[in-house]
Formats: C-alpha cells, sequence, structure tokens
C-alpha cells in the first residue's frame, strides 16, 4: 500500500498545505509525491515522503486527471488538498477509474474510513468504502504539517498532451499576507465595512493574521474573491478567529469549524457570530477596531 | 446552441438541519425542500445565453424523487424550455448521478452542460468534474463569468488564489458560483407558464445503469458542540483576551 499525494503548488512554491497532506498521507502508507518541478527540490525535504515525482504539470483539469489516471495505478490512495485545483480534478479523475471519491476528509480513522463534513458542517458523516483504491481530497488546516530534513529521491515523469482547455488569463489577488486556509490567526471582515475594508488588513497586520471575508462583502466588492470564508469559499482552522461586522450565517460558520477561539464584534448581541463566539465585544466596529488596534500595540502583542 | 442543465431538489438552504438521535442520518421530515441554489445560477446562465441569441433550447434534469417535479418547474418558470425527471426514490451517490446524466447527454446531444459547483446537502462538488470526465469533454468548474466566443466559450473560475480564464471548445462543461449571476424570480404567471412545457418522466429503474452505493455511510453526528463564551465589556478587556490568546499559541 502506497499513497500518491498531489502537492499543491502556487507560482513555483509548496503552498503550506502541502507538508500537510503529506502528514495526512503517511497516516496510510509511504508516500510519493507528484509535484510541479519548479518545486520538486522544497518536496523532497518533507518529512515521509518515499520519491517525488517531478513533471510539468498541465494547470486544466482535463489534462491533469489524465495523467493522474495513469500514474495512479499502483497506489492505494490518492490525495489531493479540498481547494480549488483538488476538488477541480480529483472527482474527474474518479470518473475516468470509475470511482467513488470522498471528498473533504477532516479525520483519517483507517485505511477506507474517513470523517467528512456535510450540510455545511452542521454535520459529520463516517464513511467507509470497500473500492480497490481510494481517491481524497483532504482538507489541509484539519491535520498536522510534516516536518522537513528528508532528501528523498526525485522521479522525472513525462507528461502527455491530453486536454483541450486552456488557461488564458489569471488574476492573482495580492498574496504578501499569511496563507488563509492554515494560518494561526484570521481576521474577517463583513459587509459593514463597506469601503472601509481596509481596517480589517490594518488590524491583521498588527497581529499577522491572514485576512478573511464574508461572501456579503465579496459580492459588493469589498473583497476579492480569494478571501471568502465558508462553505462555498476557504476553510480556516485558526487558533484565533476574528470577525469583525459578520452574522454569521450559516454558510460563513461553516468555513470555521475547525477554529479553535473565536472572538467576534458586532452591534447585535443577538447575532449568530457573537452567540457562537468566545469572546465577543458589542459595540460600532468602526469605533472598536481603531481602539482595539491602539490598544493592542499599547499592549505591545507580538507574535 | 443546445443547453442542458442539472438541477437538484435539496433542503433549503436557510434551514439549519438536524441530526437524527440515532445516528443515521438528518431529519429531513417536513423541511422546506427547494432547488439547490447554485443550479438556479445555472439556469440563470442558460437563459441568458438564449436572450442574447446564442443558445435556442434549454432542457433542465433532475434526478431524485416525484417531488423534484418541483425544481424543473422552478427552472422551466425562469425560462428553460423542457425537463426531464429520471425518477428514483433512491439516494444516488454522485458517480451514479453522473452516469445517469450522461445517459440523457447521450440523447439530448446538448453543446454546453450547465450545473452546479455544489449540492447544499451533501457538499460534494463532484458531479460536474465526474460527467465531465465521463463524457470526454474539457470543464471550466466554479464559474464566475461565461462569454460565447468563436469557437468556444471562455469561463473565469474562482481560485484560491484570485481568478483565472479558460478558453474550452464546445461541447463543454460549466459549473456555475455564485456570482455568475443574480438569478431572476419567477412570479405565479411564470410559474403557470411552466406548468404547459413540456416534462418527461423516466424511471432511473427502467435504464439498465448501476445505482448500487459504493460507499457506506457508517453514521452521521452532530459537529462538536462549542463551550459558551463570554460578552466582555471594553474594548481593553477585549484586548487582553486576544494578548491571552496570542500567548497561548505554539508555533506552528
Ligand atoms: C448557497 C450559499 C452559499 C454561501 N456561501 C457563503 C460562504 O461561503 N461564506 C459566507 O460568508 N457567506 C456565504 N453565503 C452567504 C451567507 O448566507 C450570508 O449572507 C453572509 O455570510 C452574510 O455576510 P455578512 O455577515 O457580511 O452580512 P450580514 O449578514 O448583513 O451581517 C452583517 C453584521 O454586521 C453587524 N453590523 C452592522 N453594522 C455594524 C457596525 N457598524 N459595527 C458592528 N457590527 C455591525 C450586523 O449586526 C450584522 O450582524 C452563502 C449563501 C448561500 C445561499
Ligand atoms: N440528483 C441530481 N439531479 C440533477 N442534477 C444534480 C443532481 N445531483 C447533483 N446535480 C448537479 O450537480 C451539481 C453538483 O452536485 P454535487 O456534486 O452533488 O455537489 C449540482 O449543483 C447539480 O447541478
Amino acid at each position: 500500500m502506497s499513497v500518491l499525494v498531489l502537492a499543491d503548488v502556487d507560482q513555483g512554491k509548496l503552498t503550506p498545505a502541502t507538508a500537510r497532506l503529506v502528514a495526512a498521507a503517511a497516516e496510510l502508507g509511504p508516500v510519493d509525491v507528484l509535484v510541479e518541478s519548479a518545486a520538486a527540490d522544497e518536496a523532497k525535504a518533507l518529512a515521509g515522503v518515499a520519491k517525488v515525482l517531478s513533471a510539468d504539470l498541465p494547470r486544466a483539469a482535463d489534462a491533469l486527471a489524465l495523467l493522474l489516471a495513469t500514474l495512479s495505478e499502483p497506489y492505494s490512495h490518492v490525495i489531493a488538498a479540498a481547494n480549488s485545483t483538488g476538488r477541480d480534478v480529483i472527482p474527474r479523475l474518479a470518473a475516468l477509474l470509475d470511482l467513488m471519491p470522498i471528498t473533504d476528509v477532516t479525520a483519517i480513522l483507517g485505511p477506507n474510513r474517513f470523517e467528512r463534513p456535510v450540510y455545511a458542517g452542521n454535520a459529520v458523516e463516517t464513511v467507509s468504502s470497500g473500492q480497490a483504491k481510494q481517491l481524497l481530497t483532504i482538507r489541509a488546516s484539519a491535520f498536522a504539517p510534516a516536518g522537513a530534513g528528508n532528501a528523498a529521491p526525485i522521479e522525472t515523469v513525462p507528461t502527455g498532451n491530453g486536454g483541450v482547455a486552456k488557461v488564458i488569463a489569471e488574476q492573482r489577488a495580492e498574496t504578501e499576507r499569511a496563507d488563509l486556509s492554515t494560518a494561526q490567526i484570521v481576521v474577517s471582515g463583513g459587509v459593514p465595512l463597506g469601503d472601509k475594508f481596509g481596517l480589517i488588513f490594518d488590524l491583521a497586520d498588527r497581529l499577522g493574521a491572514a485576512v478573511g471575508a464574508t461572501r456579503a462583502a465579496v459580492d459588493a466588492g469589498f473583497a476579492d474573491n480569494s478571501l471568502q470564508v465558508g462553505q462555498t469559499g476557504k476553510i480556516v482552522a485558526p487558533d484565533l478567529y476574528l470577525g469583525i461586522g459578520i452574522s454569521g450565517a450559516l454558510q460563513h460558520i461553516a468555513g470555521l469549524n475547525g477554529a479553535k477561539a473565536i472572538f467576534a464584534v458586532n452591534k447585535d448581541p443577538e447575532a449568530p457570530l457573537v452567540k457562537l463566539a468566545d469572546v465577543a465585544l458589542i459595540g460600532d466596529l468602526f469605533v472598536i477596531v481603531p481602539a482595539l488596534i491602539a490598544e493592542l500595540d499599547r499592549l505591545g502583542v507580538k507574535r | 446552441m443546445k443547453i442542458l442543465v442539472g438541477v437538484k431538489r435539496v433542503i433549503d438552504h436557510a434551514i439549519r438541519i438536524r441530526v437524527k438521535p440515532d445516528g443515521t442520518g438528518v431529519e429531513s421530515a417536513n423541511l422546506r425542500m427547494s432547488i439547490n441554489p447554485f443550479d438556479r445560477h445555472a439556469v440563470e446562465a442558460a437563459v441568458r445565453l438564449v436572450e442574447a441569441g446564442h443558445a435556442d433550447e434549454i432542457v433542465i434534469v433532475s434526478i431524485g424523487p416525484k417531488a423534484a417535479t418541483d425544481v424543473i418547474l422552478v427552472a422551466l418558470a425562469m425560462g428553460a424550455h423542457r425537463g426531464v425527471l429520471l425518477e428514483t426514490d433512491a439516494k444516488v451517490e454522485t458517480l451514479a448521478v453522473a452516469k445517469l446524466l450522461k445517459h440523457v447527454v447521450d440523447e439530448e446531444k446538448p453543446d454546453l452542460i450547465l450545473l452546479g459547483k455544489q449540492a447544499v446537502d451533501d457538499d460534494s462538488n463532484h458531479v460536474g468534474q465526474m460527467l465531465a470526465g465521463l463524457l470526454g469533454w474539457p470543464q471550466a468548474t466554479f464559474a464566475s463569468e461565461i462569454k460565447i466566443v468563436d469557437g468556444g466559450i471562455e469561463v473565469t473560475r474562482e481560485v484560491d488564489f484570485g481568478r483565472e480564464t479558460l478558453a474550452l471548445p464546445l461541447p463543454a462543461l460549466v459549473t456555475a458560483d455564485l456570482r455568475l449571476n443574480e438569478p431572476r424570480n419567477t412570479g405565479l404567471p411564470m410559474v403557470m407558464k411552466a406548468r404547459a412545457k413540456p416534462l418527461a418522466v423516466k424511471p432511473v429503474a427502467d435504464l439498465g445503469i448501476d445505482i448500487v452505493p459504493r460507499l457506506v455511510v457508517e453514521k452521521v453526528t452532530p459537529p462538536r458542540e462549542r463551550a459558551p463564551g463570554k460578552v466582555v465589556a471594553n474594548v481593553a478587556e477585549f484586548a487582553a483576551a486576544i494578548a491571552a490568546e496570542v500567548a497561548k499559541m505554539e508555533p506552528r
């Protein structure tokens, strides 16, 4: 039994998700990592990696699924991140191999038993599979990262040219801040911030935090879509989640199941996020946030 | 151009579901059922392509119980032309849904398939990718914009780093994200008109397609309860509580 992990790479670098995928996969068997060649050296250093398969990976899912279908033959499990890449390719791969995938896995209970949330995280299913091969996407934030210091061998694999879809343009949100999906602190803002959404960035910078947003804030154009947290956005699992001017709709809370402490600022004491929060402060965020930044400065809070 | 749209009947997205005490599933008796929210965006996109003169026929397909007729009617009221219900009372896994949809695609031969990005009951996010895989068609998932161009379509997708645009030849499959459009509301006159539109019902059992589940759902449990929290009085206390959390953090 060995496991093939599709590394998560952005702009030639491993994202923080990859080390977590590798650690999760290592619970199942020896791990081979398929990775974009630019990040092969980074991948070989991850603890638990037996072999790195380095390739010029196609971007579009049609070609990538075909490549994975060929490479997956000897493996008992194929694992990708539950993000916009893994969610795009794993179900397609599953159809090519006539398998049911198990996606958004939050716990590995055995070689073919897993937990996954359903209904926006309001229920958790324990699912088992009698299939010969398990195809999974994993929520990286639910697993600890693998260590480094390894020097696994690198093997170059040829890439076919299967697909017809072509990437012709991309628009990147600025990426200076911590990775939202794996950040230790997340500061998120809701729609009332309006064109003052910069307040959220100021507070996040003060705490070295990643920035998140609600769908309403994204829809209104106050925040980039890559910042949306929730059922249909990113899943976060920080030690501290700070929600500012967020009502706490169940689709938003769906993204917070893994958060340890939840703090909320809201003018409405009955808001669902206030009810859910470990610590809440009631009042006008436009008064509170600048005062909070000043107070954190005064306390010298540092990470 | 002919467009096929898949719509699923789900527990209304605004309802907070409850897990059954015996762990066999979630309570669904007497809850409001609706068209999956993403599927309304898929239908809207199809109707707009017809209104812009790019397409001339929209076929709606749903797999589910007799009552799924309701969600087909929603799509017909929005402007789709006819519906197909593949009727079954069984719980159908996503792979089987994709196979059943492929059966309809083989019959209807659409140029474009529009689905929602995910059904908000099981939150699977599978069927579009699976159906495209079964058909060998290119796919563009999580679409926030669809443009018809010479020789195909250009689709902007919402991805982790922001957005990317894919060019695809037709036939192709697209799954809708919520920012694709603002779905129209349907008034009573449109619903009345929809009732007159053709709706074919076929029992899934007659199609000879294997829908036996591959996975076993052993149990369904509620998420972990969070301990009750507190409301603090002022910014100083709130900041102190943040400082205490930060001090507790272990390096990651
Ligand atoms: C299928 C589907 C999927 C969805 N997916 C997501 C998702 O992934 N993520 C997501 O976030 N949403 C999602 N939504 C939307 C979700 O249902 C809510 O509409 C959204 O989360 C609300 O955003 P909000 O909290 O910013 O706005 P609101 O609900 O309007 O809440 C604003 C809050 O700010 C408070 N407030 C207002 N002014 C101030 C002030 N001056 N000071 C302090 N507090 C103030 C108010 O009391 C209120 O509680 C989805 C919806 C659907 C139907
Ligand atoms: N039973 C069904 N009938 C018709 N379409 C479906 C069905 N299940 C899923 N779909 C389509 O596939 C999309 C993705 O669903 P899922 O993969 O189940 O999350 C949905 O938004 C629908 O467009």
